[in-house]
């Protein structure tokens, strides 16, 4: 519009009268944007009261505290007692999220380091983009990597009876976090002033010195930010886990031990379940702990990466 | 689950406007069958089959689970629902609520055969000692406690393999077997038959049930006993139908009142010798004799 108006011979818009066309797709891109920006709290919201509706009959009934965290007898459908315990499934998520992250951490902090510090150029391009694409992987194509190739791999160098186990599902889900990490991680290093790198260099210190002592520290918070968004990606990750856990109601005491974790159960059970009966229920009130669960994680993670850039 | 149920309903949505679209001059029928994954491979083939007697009448089929499918039927979203279990109480009740009448119909069996490695020694197992392998409490935690030594097999560890615990084949492998007992925790439980066998072709220490069907030649089948001294009948069609083998279960269909019209005649093609022969190439057992050439 102004390029129209600047342009010599054409007539020049006359100021106070702004309500021409231009004006209306003006107010209208800004109410569509308006609507895109808010459209997330909005979902959130009727996601949060859609679960939170659906398992309530639960929460009101059936519901019993120290049963549902406190036992490991995940027995929904018995003709004898229901029974709805989650601790074995609670114990089979974090069991192998924490082998995930005890992968993934080294793995992604020495890429984000070589990324952000070493690599220069061309390598550097090709390695970030090499790791999206990492992350572009759906998470099905994973659990059958873990069904088809881990499982006879670990059976025969382990030489145990099942492949489908703790093991094997931490390291599908630690490839899994690795890319991700890996990308905040590098983020935040360079979000690192070089005059720091510099200062430490003047004085004398080696590549390695600088990163360790200057560089680290000061970037702290945002590889922090990097592993607790890894952890959230573990703990609401689905389809590769129930793939290769084995699905089996268990509280690990090794990594070669088979477990369930719960997205896979709700996964696994949801679709075969009588709406509004206890068993569908209690799926969504497991629903609402892991969407808690993880709303902490990500807001720890965000208050974490934000003190980063304050400071 | 959820998204596949949202696929059908698109799919079936489609398939009622194309119908509509090309309806035109003759009167077609849809058929909505819906449920068991036991049941769905041969309800695929009665559909496909249904076409050259019948071609007035699309019989649209999906699996998705026994549950699946009596749900479907209770709110009135499928005119025919497959089970691999009988209908429970509380479901006929929701559906009585909602002004279905489920009406029963036994349309073949099934014989549950259990799974073991190749290479595992036992050719058969009784009712007993299937009950203490697989029951919650039960004595049976090695192979070593059954008398014998299966090669490849660590530690002799029995890897018990079971399915999720809405499957029609659970609830009825707890009735026969375990006596409506829960099942022992700590099985690894597969989301569909197949898996069982694939998990336990590969894996030496493992058992496993699911239908016959589902058999290939990479797994043993033991021969089952009611007890010590009885006959061990070995899983077949045959022994399914007369009735010999002990844990052989009915297939059911459930329609909402007596069938009437399309639905009818439907139901009885199924139950006419062609369609009872097309359970019987399925591997399942017919529900009466049928001479098949």
């Amino acid at each position: 519009m102004e390029q129209q108006a600047r342009r010599p011979g054409t007539p020049v818009q006359p100021d106070f009268d702004r309500l021409n066309r231009d004006w209306y797709i003006d107010k209208v891109v800004q109410l569509l944007v308006f609507l895109g920006g808010v459209s997330a709290i909005v979902f959130i919201i009727g996601i949060f009261v859609f679960i939170t509706r659906e398992g309530f009959g639960f929460l009101l009934g059936d519901f019993n505290f120290r049963e549902f965290f406190f036992s490991p007898n995940w027995r929904p459908t018995s003709e004898t007692r229901e029974t709805f315990g989650i601790l074995a499934l609670i114990a089979g998520t974090a069991s192998v999220t924490g082998l995930a992250m005890l992968i993934a951490i080294p793995f992604s902090l020495g890429a984000a380091i070589y990324i952000a510090e070493f690599a220069t150029g061309k390598t550097r391009e090709f390695l970030k983009v090499t790791v999206e694409l990492l992350a572009a992987i759906p998470s099905v194509v994973w659990g059958f990597i873990g069904l088809a190739i881990m499982n006879p791999l670990i059976i025969k160098t382990f030489d145990v009876p099942v492949g489908l186990t703790v093991l094997n599902a931490g390291v599908i889900l630690g490839l899994m976090a690795a890319p991700i990490m890996t990308s905040i991680a590098e983020d935040a290093l360079k979000a690192v002033p070089d005059r720091y790198r510099e200062a430490a260099e003047a004085m004398g210190a080696t590549r390695w010195q600088v990163i360790y002592k200057v560089v680290l520290p000061a970037a702290k918070n945002g590889l922090l930010g990097a592993v607790l968004l890894g952890v959230g990606r573990g703990f609401g990750e689905t389809m590769a886990v129930l793939m290769a856990t084995g699905h089996s109601i268990n509280i690990p005491t090794s990594i070669f031990d088979s477990v369930r974790a719960l997205t896979a159960t709700i996964a696994a059970e949801l679709g075969e379940t009588a709406a509004g009966s206890s068993h569908y229920q209690a799926l969504f009130t497991i629903g609402i702990f892991l969407f808690v669960v993880t709303f902490i994680i990500n807001l720890v993670a965000d208050l974490v990466v934000r003190g980063v850039r304050k400071g | 689950m959820l998204t596949r149920n949202t696929a059908t309903v698109l799919l079936s949505a489609a398939l009622v406007a194309t119908l509509i679209a090309c309806g035109g001059g003759e009167q077609r029928t849809l058929i909505q069958n819906k449920g068991s994954d036991t049941l769905v491979n041969v309800a695929q083939a009665w559909a496909e089959a249904y076409q050259t007697v019948n071609p007035n009448v699309v019989v649209a089929v999906s699996g998705g689970g026994s549950g699946t499918g009596i749900a479907a039927l209770i709110n009135g979203t499928v005119d025919i629902a497959n089970a691999s279990r009988a209908i429970k109480d509380k479901e006929a009740d929701l559906a009585e609520q909602n002004g279905q009448h489920p009406v029963q119909h036994v349309v073949g069996y099934d014989a549950l055969a259990i799974f073991l490695h190749m290479d595992n020694p036992i050719d058969e197992i009784t009712i007993a000692q299937l009950k203490g392998i697989f029951v919650d409490g039960g004595s049976t935690t090695t192979w070593t406690d059954l008398g014998v030594d299966v090669p490849g097999c660590k530690g002799q560890e029995i890897v018990v393999v079971s399915r999720q615990n809405n499957s029609g084949t659970y609830a009825y492998f707890r009735k026969a077997v375990l006596g409506e007992e829960d099942f022992r925790l700590g099985t690894r439980d597969m989301h569909g038959s197949k898996d069982v066998v694939d998990l336990v072709e590969k894996t030496p220490c493992a058992i496993g049930y699911s239908g016959l069907a589902y058999a290939t030649d990479h797994v043993k089948m033991p021969c089952v006993s009611t007890g010590s001294g009885a006959t061990c009948i070995t899983p077949s069609v045959d022994t399914a139908v007369d009735g010999t083998y002990p844990i052989a279960r009915p297939l059911f269909m459930y329609t909402d009142g007596e069938p009437a019209g399309a639905i009818g005649e439907y139901m009885n093609w199924i139950k006419s010798d062609e369609g009872q022969c097309i359970i019987l190439e399925k591997g399942y057992a017919p529900f009466r004799d049928v001479n098949c050439s």
